[in-house]
């Protein structure tokens, strides 16, 4: 069924008796071609372009719980492509593009709001690197300005630009930036992709990989076995986790990232804003809440939870450029499990076992990168080349001394 | 969660600052054949337990000792800590 203003307007006056679910809940078939583990963001956008970029349609998702339920539906939502370096900048942007095109694409109303997103500036150096940032950026067709504190006022007139620990000196805005409905974008796939053939099989757990002379045949799960010409995973957090099954260990460590939610008010924040004095940012939902997070927690951890020092630490960023923030109430707080990887960029890149695929080490900037990260998985599976924007996203990147390091942290994931 | 610091007692974690897999400890021989393989797996790769996990932890804002907390990353529960020189004193000894 396709969407649109008339639809919901002839069911509008037919006692909406017309709509029907927006995917199907099969059984798993005894084989496919491709099988993706993991139905998150990722994944769903993996197999939705599997089916309408790259003609694959005997592909299924297998996610052990309900899509939307691990941290595409658990992030703070915001979208950018303000990157500094070169394995990471254009596949950001492709990101970014695929975004502005998204829901006329899969025919769903994600809420993709361009916004804008303004990162704060609060010593020369700080300037210095920005501008830096902002230039690399341009050169890679994303748009990048650099605001006068001034200008910063006239927008954000809410902003504590005097008198403040760390004054406000201006900022680097990407006006492009923005927010989506998170679990919207898994919806939104899942549809997409069920509407072309693939099979998306929730509350089945893979807990293993059929591995025979070094070719992957297939996965175990709680349903049984499930055959495969290639298997893709896509669990995030729980990446780890999974490859140890084909006796595989990452470059990753699990941490958790902790995300809140005031109660709802009326309008007050325009756009992203990131503080960047500390580590704090904050939209404001279309329900009136102003969402909001910080650092993660900074230990490995796989419990969706974190503790205390962090929300502590959250709320002080907040209030030091937003004291408004204080006289609201907090609604709501929970937490997600992040793949921080080594050098804080991401892998897309087979695995040293024919057939087995993986994409994961998004820390906790993955949300953004769904679209592109799923258009080049697909495009991995498909044509067993990586994608023009994600060749640098490979598992030998350490040993040969090709680190994406954004921040400079090296091999610390909990730094970056 | 709260660290029991073996010379201290009960320290908040916020005290703490965090590294990583206690197999750290474990630096490889630079001298042997297979160094740089060794030193790509001790820098980059992780096992990444869910479960109870060795771990280092620095009292930054304490005695600035290091520990070696076991903890369970699927509860947050603290099984032993100890203090990091006894740890490698005994793993060396053991060879
Ligand atoms: C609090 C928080 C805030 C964030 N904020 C942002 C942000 O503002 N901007 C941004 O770009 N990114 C943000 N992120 C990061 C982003 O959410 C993640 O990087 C991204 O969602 C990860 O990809 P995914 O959607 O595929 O993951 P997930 O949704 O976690 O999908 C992985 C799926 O795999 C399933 N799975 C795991 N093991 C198995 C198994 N054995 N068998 C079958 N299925 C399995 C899980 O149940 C899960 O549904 C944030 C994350 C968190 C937690």
């Amino acid at each position: 069924m396709r969407y649109s203003g008339f639809r919901v307007i002839k069911e509008a006056l037919t006692g909406h008796k017309g709509w029907t679910a927006a995917w199907r809940e099969p059984d798993p078939q005894p084989a496919y071609d491709i099988v993706i583990v993991g139905g998150g963001g990722h994944g769903l956008a993996t197999a939705y372009y599997l089916a309408s970029k790259y003609n694959q349609h005997r592909v299924a998702v297998i996610e052990k719980g309900w899509i939307g339920g691990g941290n595409v539906g658990r992030n703070t939502t915001i979208i950018r492509s303000n990157y500094l370096l070169d394995g990471n900048e254009p596949f950001y942007e492709f990101s970014l593009k695929l975004w502005e095109g998204l829901e006329q694409d899969f025919n769903y109303n994600a809420m993709v709001s361009q916004r804008g997103i303004l990162n704060l500036i609060h010593s020369d150096a700080q300037r210095d690197a920005f501008i830096r940032r902002g230039n690399a950026m341009i050169l890679n067709g994303a748009d990048a300005e650099l605001l006068s504190t001034a200008q910063i006022k006239e927008r954000y007139p809410f902003l504590n630009t005097e008198n403040a620990r760390f004054p406000i000196k201006g900022g680097l805005a990407q006006h492009r930036g923005g927010t989506v409905r998170h679990d919207a974008v898994a919806w939104g796939y899942a549809r997409g992709a069920d509407s072309r053939g693939v099979d998306i099989i929730q509350n089945c757990e893979v807990t293993g990989f059929r591995i025979e002379n070094g070719k992957c045949l297939g996965v175990e799960t709680t349903k049984g076995f499930i055959g495969a010409g290639k298997v893709g995973c896509a669990v995030a957090g729980s990446s780890s986790r999974l490859m140890s099954h084909a006796g595989m260990r990452l470059p990753m460590e699990s941490h958790v990232l902790q995300a809140f939610v005031s109660e709802g008010l009326k309008p007050v924040l325009p756009g992203v804003i990131t503080f960047g004095a500390g580590h704090f940012y904050v939209s404001q939902s279309d329900k009136g809440g102003l969402v909001f997070g910080g650092d993660i927690d900074g230990y490995n951890t796989y419990a969706q939870r974190g503790n205390l020092p962090v929300v502590e630490d959250v709320c002080e960023g907040g209030m030091a450029i937003f004291p408004m923030l204080g006289r609201a109430r907090l609604l709501r707080m929970w937490g997600g499990i992040m793949d921080m990887s080594m050098d804080g960029s991401p892998i897309i890149d087979r695995t040293h076992i024919d057939g087995l695929y993986f994409n994961g080490g998004w820390c906790y900037g993955g949300f953004k990168a769904t679209p592109a990260s799923g258009y080049a998985f697909a495009h991995l599976l498909a044509t067993d080349t990586p994608h023009d924007t994600a060749t640098a996203y490979r598992f030998d990147r350490f040993e040969r001394g090709l680190m994406i390091d954004e921040k400079g942290m090296g091999n610390q994931p909990n730094l970056h | 969660m709260i660290i029991d610091h073996p010379l201290l007692g009960p320290r908040d974690s916020a005290e703490f600052t965090y590294l990583g897999d206690a197999r750290l400890l474990d630096r490889p021989d630079p001298q042997s054949e297979t160094a740089a393989a060794e030193f790509h797996d001790y820098g980059y790769i992780r096992d990444n337990p869910a479960g109870w996990h060795e771990e280092l932890w620095f009292h930054e804002a304490g005695d600035r000792s290091w520990l070696v907390v076991t903890r369970n990353t699927l509860t947050h529960e603290i099984r032993e800590v100890r203090l990091a020189r006894d740890v490698a004193r005994e793993r060396r000894a053991k060879g």
